[in-house]
């Protein structure tokens, strides 16, 4: 294994990993479940390239407009994110299943309109997307990702997505204004789909809408899952794990999506709530996993004592 | 107080509520009696906003009410759900605090933190233990202290007695008039119309989304008809069932 190859899983682990920490928010923390949001990624790589490709010279080459990367990052999470709005409005209302079921005809829609668009290559696909994405510009947005994150999540608004996932109607009752809280949490997380989609195609330098099927929405929810629900250090693990798995399982050949389902599955068995269900990797987080620790042995020891003076009596 | 006026709701094809009317005032207990399925919970959780009516209205002391759940709760409508529905794993204490979530007077929350342990003592003794860990009847009044957090003046109650031991059920009947002693007013949706027609003064009886009676609590509870149908005491006139 030489470096570049190493670099390169590493690029895309980061890379999906902006996409996860997004669903982590919507799925994790306030309790939706998506199965669309490569169609978000798919935006944000389109509109990305339509930023940054030069323009047209020879005729049949599809021109952009030739702006510096920034723009097409900003451009790409700002599309996804007006998008996610007008799905949102149409679509929070619904309940549990019928959300997921909508989220899956959008990212479905998307892929399928972008197959016909010509303007964009349709299913050829769209080469010459410039090669900016580097290891250093991922682990930067990788880095503003978590600590965003990280913050939203212990903020108020944190708080109230977290209720919302609890109980979604006692918060109705409480004042929580629910439909705000899972349109932010939609809107963030389609902004980190889409910027996850520019850098995708900056990296590959070619973009198709068969990259953004169900199968890569799909994909970016095992992972959240496999990480576990509500931890962001879970998040991390997960899209590194299972980013990495299938492409070091590659000697398997045929064999590799197998061992990759298999190793799901034993993780779900072993840990039913994910790799880190809950909890975070942060000094904060590991006084509190201790804490819970201590106090369940605390109750035990009670629960003992209790039965042991109880058989007495 | 509370008026709702023609109020017609449906789930996809199935009407659940034809046309309902009814009027709750100030310092009142109503109680909304009706068989499983009648509609009882479709107009609680309409009047809170969590349901959109296809007609009809429901006004709050002569305004029409928003539509966002988040603004009736502020206007001072709060809501005790059928099931109870505590946030699992929070403190007592915890739930109790989110229940005045768009209050900011904090002396006032603190006050009213301190009548709702004086209320329900046995929630005192648990406040530190995961609302999870609670029986259901002080999971019931759990949810009962947290709408009275939120400091609304009229409590819409689905059920409280639904699922808990006889013991209890008396004890949470005993809550609401006490509830009542503190200036709410209060629409209660039950079953068991024997106890519910007993505390309030005036009463509704929903059938397949109509009302289809109403009248004072104690005429109701001598109806013949709602003898027969909701109290399970054979009159001796033995009308059927209406
Ligand atoms: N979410 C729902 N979807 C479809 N039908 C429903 C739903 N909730 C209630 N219903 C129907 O509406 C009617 C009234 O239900 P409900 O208000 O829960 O009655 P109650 O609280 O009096 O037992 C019933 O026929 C019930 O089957
Ligand atoms: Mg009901």
């Amino acid at each position: 294994m030489d470096m570049t190859y190493i670099q390169g899983i590493l690029m895309l682990a980061g890379i999906n990993l902006i996409a996860v920490l997004g669903l982590c928010l919507l799925t994790g923390f306030t309790g939706l479940f998506s199965f669309g949001h490569a169609g978000f990624m798919a935006i944000g790589a389109y509109i990305g390239a339509l930023m940054t490709v030069p323009p047209s010279t020879m005729p049949g080459s599809i021109g952009g407009l030739g702006l510096p990367f920034i723009f097409g990052i900003l451009a790409g999470g700002a599309a996804a994110g007006i998008v996610s709005w007008f799905i949102g409005r149409i679509t929070l209302n619904l309940k549990g299943d019928y959300f997921c079921i909508a989220t899956l005809g959008f990212g479905e829609a998307t892929r399928l309109i972008l197959n016909n668009v010509q303007t964009f290559g349709g299913a050829r696909g769209w080469p010459g997307v410039p090669q900016y994405s580097t290891v250093l510009t991922v682990f930067v947005v990788d880095v503003i990702a978590v600590l965003f994150l990280a913050n939203l999540v212990k903020s108020r608004h944190g708080r109230n997505m977290i209720a919302v996932r609890e109980e979604e109607l006692a918060a109705q009752i409480a004042g929580v204004d629910v439909f705000r809280y899972k349109m932010i949490a939609l809107i963030v997380s389609a902004v980190y789909a889409g910027v996850a989609g520019v850098l995708f195609g900056h990296y590959m330098t070619f973009i198709q809408p068969k990259m953004f099927s169900m199968t890569k929405s799909t994909e970016l929810t095992i992972i959240v899952i496999f990480g576990g629900l509500g931890s962001i250090s879970g998040s991390v693990l997960g899209a590194l794990v299972l980013t990495a798995l299938p492409e070091l399982l590659r000697a398997f050949d045929i064999w590799r999506l197998v061992f990759y389902g298999a190793a799901v599955i034993v993780i779900m068995i072993s840990r039913p709530k994910g790799l880190m269900g809950g909890m975070e990797l942060s000094p904060a987080g590991i006084r509190k996993i201790r804490a819970e620790r201590r106090a369940r042995l605390a109750l035990k020891e009670e629960a003992a004592r209790e039965a042991a003076s109880g058989g007495r009596s | 107080m509370l008026s709702v006026r023609d109020l017609y709701v449906s789930y996809g094809g199935i009407r659940a509520l034809k046309g309902v009317s009814l009027e709750v005032n100030k310092g009142e207990i109503v109680t909304i009696i009706g068989a499983n399925g009648a509609g009882k919970s479709t107009l609680l959780n309409t009047i809170s906003g969590f349901l959109k009516p296809q007609k009809g209205e429901v006004l709050f002391n002569g305004l029409r009410l928003g539509r966002q759940p988040a603004k009736i709760v502020k206007a001072g409508i709060c809501h005790v759900p059928e099931g109870r529905l505590v946030f699992a794993n929070l403190t007592v204490h915890d739930n109790l605090v989110l229940g005045a979530y768009l209050r900011r007077d904090r002396k006032a929350i603190a006050e009213d933190l301190d009548k709702v342990y004086g209320l329900f003592p046995r929630l005192k003794e648990r406040m530190r233990q995961p609302a999870g860990t609670l029986s259901g009847g002080e999971q019931q009044m759990l949810a009962m202290g947290r709408a009275l957090m939120t400091n609304g003046d009229l409590v819409l109650m689905d059920e409280p007695s639904l699922g808990l031991a006889p013991l209890l059920v008396q004890t949470v009947f005993d809550i609401i008039e006490e509830i009542r002693g503190l200036g709410k007013t209060i629409l209660l949706v039950e079953q068991n119309a024997f106890k519910a027609l007993h505390v309030a003064d005036r009463a509704y009886v929903l059938e397949q989304g109509r009302i289809v009676k109403e009248g004072r609590a104690c005429d109701i509870a001598n109806d013949p008809a709602v003898r027969d149908a909701y109290l399970g005491t054979k009159s001796k006139g033995g009308g059927g069932v209406a």
